[in-house]
């Protein structure tokens, strides 16, 4: 199971990647869209969590551009919106059903991942 | 629709803009320590099952959850003084000063378009009495205008400069001045630079919007004449 992480706070990425590998989850990270499509390049993630807010190209545009890639790839989304409310209608209209609120609970997102892969 | 209350919509819009931005930096700070405390008790978890805790990483963790807590601390700055600017409606501030808040609260904004912002901090002091929200709101849609036209460098430079009559901020390396770009002052701008007897010129030579300010700023209590309804100087 390989996950790639995808927000433009490092050290949020950074943490994240090195606690998912303590549970057994191979995970990557990239600090922006650009990044994130060229590791596409090169290697396959089952799975993408995305920052929704990024400089440039928005969490939504790129799974949308990682989509066109690697069209059986899951996607998550992670927000920091104050309620996960406004944050729903967006998340529904590009076809997503995951999506958390930040601050993350690590078991929540593990249990999303798994959820998202299953499915 | 009276000038008051487009200020006053003005004002609103401004506000939850900034304050939108900025409680998603300080949701950000929290996610950051969130994680460090998170990797610290997963940390003790491990150490309880006999794995060595590892002093370098530990300290690591702590001067990130620090560096974490002194950037959460600037932005909370920031928004304290960016609240307070709507205390007085006429007071002298260093535009030095403002220009500095204006970076602060926007760096988020300009970041997610990809532009960088600039601020070229003369030695002196730039003094000027005037409503620091009102012309902190003007300077937003100054700033908003010329990232838009910002040119393939996406950078804008901002400065002020003392002049005879007052002091004067400029918007630098703009690329483009037409309609991509929106219109400067479009109507709220018209009206806020209307209240702070200001100035707004887009300079086609230089590319930069140039703001003018007077050397005083009276207060909005005498710009509108409040026996004549909402009203600014005699205008309808």
């Amino acid at each position: 199971m390989k996950v790639l992480l995808v927000d433009d706070e490092k050290e949020l990425v950074t943490t994240l990647a090195e606690r998912l590998a303590l549970r057994g989850l191979e995970a990557q990270w990239a600090t922006s869209a650009e990044e994130a499509l060229s590791r596409l390049q090169t290697e396959s993630f089952d799975i993408a969590v995305l920052d929704v807010k990024m400089p440039k190209v928005d969490g939504l545009l790129l799974k949308k551009q990682m989509q066109a890639k690697c069209p059986a790839m899951k996607f998550i989304f992670v927000t920091g919106h104050g309620s996960s409310q406004d944050f729903e209608a967006g998340a529904l209209e590009v076809g997503s059903d995951y999506y958390l609120v930040k601050p993350l609970k690590i078991d929540d997102l593990v249990a999303k991942i798994k959820e998202a892969l299953q499915r | 629709m009276a000038p008051m209350d487009l200020i006053g919509r003005c004002g609103i819009q401004f506000f939850g803009k900034m304050s939108a931005s900025i409680s998603h930096d300080l949701k950000n700070v929290l996610a950051v320590i969130n994680e460090n405390a998170g990797l610290l008790e997963d940390f003790c978890v491990m150490a309880e099952k006999g794995k060595a805790l590892e002093p370098t990483r530990l300290k690591r963790l702590a001067e990130d959850v620090k560096h974490q807590i002194r950037r959460g601390d600037r932005i909370i700055t920031s928004l304290n003084t960016f609240a307070h600017s709507a205390d007085r409606e006429s007071v002298a501030i260093d535009l030095r000063e403002l220009l500095g808040l204006l970076l602060e609260l926007t760096q988020r904004s300009a970041s997610m378009q990809g532009v960088s912002l600039a601020v070229d901090r003369p030695p002196d002091p730039i003094m000027a009495t005037t409503s620091p929200f009102l012309l902190l709101n003007l300077l937003w849609f100054c700033l908003n205008y010329a990232m838009k036209a910002a040119g393939p460098e996406k950078t804008v430079e901002i400065t002020a400069e003392k002049t005879d009559d007052g002091a004067r901020l400029h918007f630098r390396k703009l690329a483009e001045m037409g309609s991509g770009a929106g219109s400067c002052p479009a109507e709220p701008e018209s009206t806020l630079i209307r209240v702070l007897n200001a100035q707004i010129r887009l300079d086609p030579d230089s590319m930069e919007v140039i703001v003018s300010l007077p050397a005083g700023f009276k207060g909005t209590d005498n710009v509108f004449n409040r026996n004549h309804g909402d009203t600014i100087g005699g205008m309808p």
